[in-house]
């Protein structure tokens, strides 16, 4: 039963992270209709970034995060303007095609930089290393920290899509870019703000990652960046709350097969749900089918 | 037996209702045209017959020299088999590929080798290609297009190209042809001549045609029947003196005023 | 127009021909040694898989990035199985291997193709991107493929004459394929599905004809591979495999055979030319990418094919000068 327990906390744990990430790619690809390859590699370039924060310049976690997630908001706005935004109105495939480009030369950069190997984060002190005693069972205080700050920056996430102008901008933009510039809604402005939210989230992600699972590399993000991609899929691309229970559906799955079945073929049953769930329902759970205008 | 019967035809999409119980009767031979204001339906019923989209409700049967098919759940290729072509509203050539290829493409379904000859190129592949490029180079001569066989399509002239548009949806050798507001965007000796090219498609190629237009000029020169759509109902049905004077169709485009006027 | 018809198939013949004898006759007075014929193998393969993921994506617009999983199939079943039978049968067994794995990759394009191909661009790219993945991660995890250790002491069957034979064969039967009408229905899905549904063309079936032909041909180029480089594991036909071949594709052109093969032969160059600098590759590779697609996405030829009339108009144009 201890260990059950620790599973579906350990499920939730890495379902948040999961969420995190997938919710980077629902939104950009609900604005601009683009699976942003590169998303995955912000979400390694804040682990990163959070690394050198608290060993080289010893500031605390919470302030790395925040650096992190700044330099990350930075980097997705750069990202969309010098690559994505020349292609607005190229084909699929082009633009596809650039962002696997972009997440490559993230990849291989910053392996070309700080080296391939694996770093590892310091280890947390103070309450971060403790554990929670409820009953018989003890629950590392970490796993709270990561979905409360998940849970928190969701919160703040439909704050500012459903309170905020800049919310109501996104919002319209990916329903109709055209009626939505003919409003006076900025949309360059609008899609740079839409990436520095996701890169944000996909940052403080990066550096939760760092401080549960210690270590990092420069290709850290793929596989991770592949799982977030189908939670978000799951859950219905372009789908915000959809990418949220993703996430969780994935980490939890994850988590089980690896622990009941067998670790070797967690990644295999991910995959699987992926091909089973564009097969029997493309559009995801909680996604809409857009019909092409004939 | 109508060529084509189309019974309470019933389209929505979630809670918009597009088509709603349209009945169209179409002999063999005759030239019918489908007319109302923009966002009646008109489009959705083509796309409704032609298998793109999949009816709500509703039957649609093609009767071929006394052979039914039901084409309601067909696929659109099925449905091109079975002999309805049609023309796209906004046209939908192959922009990138030559005149020729986007005649041939259509003939398809009429060509008789297998993938095994033509990867090896044998004599039935260059027997039949040499078939299809005859037949699709006169047909394209019938409509002046011969000379621009090599032409991208997307460098013909927006007259032509709608003309290639009506080329290739003969390719497939169909017996009833559905044309989408092929005078769109013509100035009037065009589409006086698209009036006498439309003509000569029924008789040269023995077809059955329904046609969408908002061109009055072309529609009541050439139509001996017309139906008229509003709002994804059938309002009014007859011939174009009975429909120029019939009070809900001028209601419908005009308004009321015009209507009791 | 017939005469000029047979003119120009002589003409390909003739080269073809030639450009076997040539290196033929290089290899045995080894001007190409053996470091040079492993370059000419490696671009041997790679003209064959970037010819067949034109093919899919290129020419019928299917984006599938997972064709390095159908080269992982093809490489596996010949190794399995020449491994076994090389004593016994010789050379006989490798082309029996060559033929398992472009039946094998076949069939496996089947599986996956049926299902798949129904879904739009970016989702194809990540369901395809998923089976490569299963793929890899089942060949991680079975005995008969020995795991992640992967197979080693593979027969090396593999000389200028069946390299040869396999490239250029595969050039000119997908070339032939879309000069016949098949090749123009997935020509014409790339163009426009709903206008090539309406025009009676079968669309899955197309799509699925495309993708199977690609992945039996990569399914050779694998079974190529191994029979050459007598070790793989399954790593070697990860993501980063699909990308490589991706990219020679999008560089040559989308469109272009001849593009494919003129990159893959570019690519093979530079790769040499950057071995001492092999981290910088990667990050020069998805620059190259990028760079490509914002300013110059149509690649090398676009969609146009070296041909003869490429040729004679560029001597036209010459003449003309000259008056």
């Amino acid at each position: 039963m201890e260990q059950f327990l620790q599973q579906v906390i350990n499920g939730i744990s890495l379902g948040s992270i999961y969420a995190l990430i997938a919710l980077g790619y629902t939104m950009v690809y609900g604005i601009i209709k683009l699976i942003n390859f590169a998303h995955c590699d912000i979400y390694m370039i804040g682990a990163y970034t959070g690394f050198f924060c608290m060993t080289s310049l010893n500031l605390g976690l919470i302030p790395s995060m925040l650096i992190a997630m700044v330099l990350c908001m930075i980097l997705g706005a750069a990202i969309e303007k010098v690559a994505y935004k020349p292609l607005r109105n190229a084909s699929r495939i082009t633009v596809l095609i650039t962002a696997i480009g972009v997440s490559l030369f993230l990849e291989y950069g910053m392996m070309f930089l700080v080296g391939a190997n694996v770093r590892a984060y310091p280890t947390m002190t103070g309450i971060l290393a403790e554990k929670i005693h409820i009953g018989d069972f003890a629950i590392p205080v970490q796993n709270f920290f990561i979905v409360g700050i998940t849970l928190l920056l969701m919160i703040m996430l439909q704050f500012i899509v459903k309170k905020t102008k800049l919310g109501k901008a996104m919002r319209a933009v990916s329903l109709d870019a055209d009626a939505a510039r003919l409003m006076g809604i900025n949309v360059n402005n609008t899609i740079s703000f839409t990436f520095m939210l996701g890169s944000a989230l996909a940052g403080a992600a990066g550096v939760l990652v760092g401080v549960y699972y210690t270590s990092i590399n420069p290709l850290m993000g793929y596989l991770p960046g592949v799982k977030a991609f189908i939670a978000a899929v799951f859950g219905g691309i372009g789908s915000i709350p959809g990418a949220m229970i993703g996430g969780f559906f994935i980490g939890m799955v994850e988590v089980m097969v690896s622990g009941y079945a067998s670790s070797l073929f967690k990644d295999a049953v991910v995959f699987a749900i992926l091909i089973l769930i564009l097969i029997v329902k493309p559009a995801g759970l909680l996604g809409k089918n857009i019909r092409e205008k004939v | 037996m109508a060529i084509l019967s189309v019974n309470k035809l019933t389209k929505s999409f979630g809670g918009l209702t597009a088509v709603s119980d349209v009945d169209i009767k179409l002999q063999k031979g005759e030239l019918v045209g489908l007319i109302g204001p923009n966002g009646a339906g008109k489009t959705t019923v083509f796309n409704l017959l032609t298998g793109i989209y999949e009816p709500t409700s509703g039957e649609i049967t093609l009767d071929r020299d006394g052979k039914q098919t039901k084409l309601n759940r067909m696929k659109p290729y099925k449905v091109s088999k079975v002999g309805l072509a049609r023309t796209f509203q906004n046209i939908r050539l192959f922009k990138d590929l030559t005149v020729l290829d986007n005649v041939r493409i259509a003939m398809n379904q009429n060509i008789n080798y297998g993938v095994f000859s033509g990867l090896l190129h044998l004599p039935s592949f260059r027997h039949e290609e040499k078939r299809i490029r005859k037949e699709s180079i006169e047909l394209l001569d019938i409509f002046s297009l011969g000379a621009k066989v090599n032409e991208k399509a997307r460098n013909l002239p927006y007259g032509e190209q709608r003309r290639l548009e009506i080329v290739r949806a003969l390719a497939t050798k169909p017996v009833l042809l559905l044309l989408d507001e092929p005078a769109a965007g013509m100035n009037p000796a065009e589409s006086a001549q698209l009036t006498d090219t439309i003509a000569k498609l029924r008789s040269d190629f023995d077809l059955t045609i329904l046609l969408i237009e908002h061109d009055m000029s072309v529609v009541m020169k050439i139509c001996e029947r017309i139906y008229v759509m509003d709002y994804g109902k059938v309002i009014a049905e007859g011939t174009p003196d009975e429909i120029r004077t019939n009070k809900r169709v001028i209601e419908a485009y005009l308004g009321e005023d015009a209507a009791n006027a | 127009m017939k005469n000029l018809f047979k003119k120009s198939a002589v003409i390909k013949t003739i080269s073809i021909i030639l450009i076997f004898a040539i290196v033929q006759i290089l290899l045995l007075t080894n001007i190409i040694n053996d470091y040079y014929f492993t370059t000419l193998v490696t671009v041997c393969i790679n003209i064959i898989l970037a010819v067949s993921l034109n093919l899919v994506t290129g020419f019928t617009g299917q984006f599938s990035l997972g064709h390095a999983g159908f080269m992982s199939i093809g490489a596996y079943t010949c190794a399995i199985f020449t491994m076994r039978m090389s004593s016994t049968l010789g050379v006989g067994a490798f082309l029996i291997g060559i033929v398992l794995a472009a039946i094998a990759a076949g069939i496996v394009g089947v599986l996956v193709g049926l299902p798949t191909l129904r879904l739009r661009g970016d989702y194809l790219a990540i369901a395809t991107l998923g089976m490569a993945e299963i793929i890899r991660i089942i060949a991680v995890n079975l005995d008969i493929t020995n795991g992640a250790a992967g197979l080693s002491g593979i027969p090396r069957d593999v000389n200028w004459f069946w390299l040869f034979l396999f490239t250029a064969g595969t050039v000119v039967l997908i070339t032939n394929f879309l000069k016949s009408t098949h090749g123009r229905s997935c020509i014409s899905i790339r163009e426009d599905e709903i206008a090539a549904d309406s025009m009676g063309i079968n669309t899955t079936k197309y799509k699925v004809m495309a993708f199977v032909i690609g992945a039996i041909c990569a399914g050779v180029a694998g079974a190529l591979y191994s029979s050459f480089f007598y070790v793989i594991k399954p790593d070697l036909f990860g993501f980063l495999k699909s990308i490589d071949i991706l990219v020679i594709v999008v560089l040559g052109g989308l469109g272009s055979i001849s593009g494919s093969i003129l990159a893959a032969i570019l690519l093979a160059v530079i790769s040499t030319m950057l071995q001492s600098f092999a981290e910088v590759r990667m990050v020069l590779y998805s620059l190259m990418l990028v760079v490509i697609m914002i300013f110059r996405p149509q690649g090398l030829m676009g969609s146009k094919e070296v041909s003869l009339q490429l040729f004679s108009k560029i001597g036209q144009s010459f003449k003309k000068k000259r008056v």
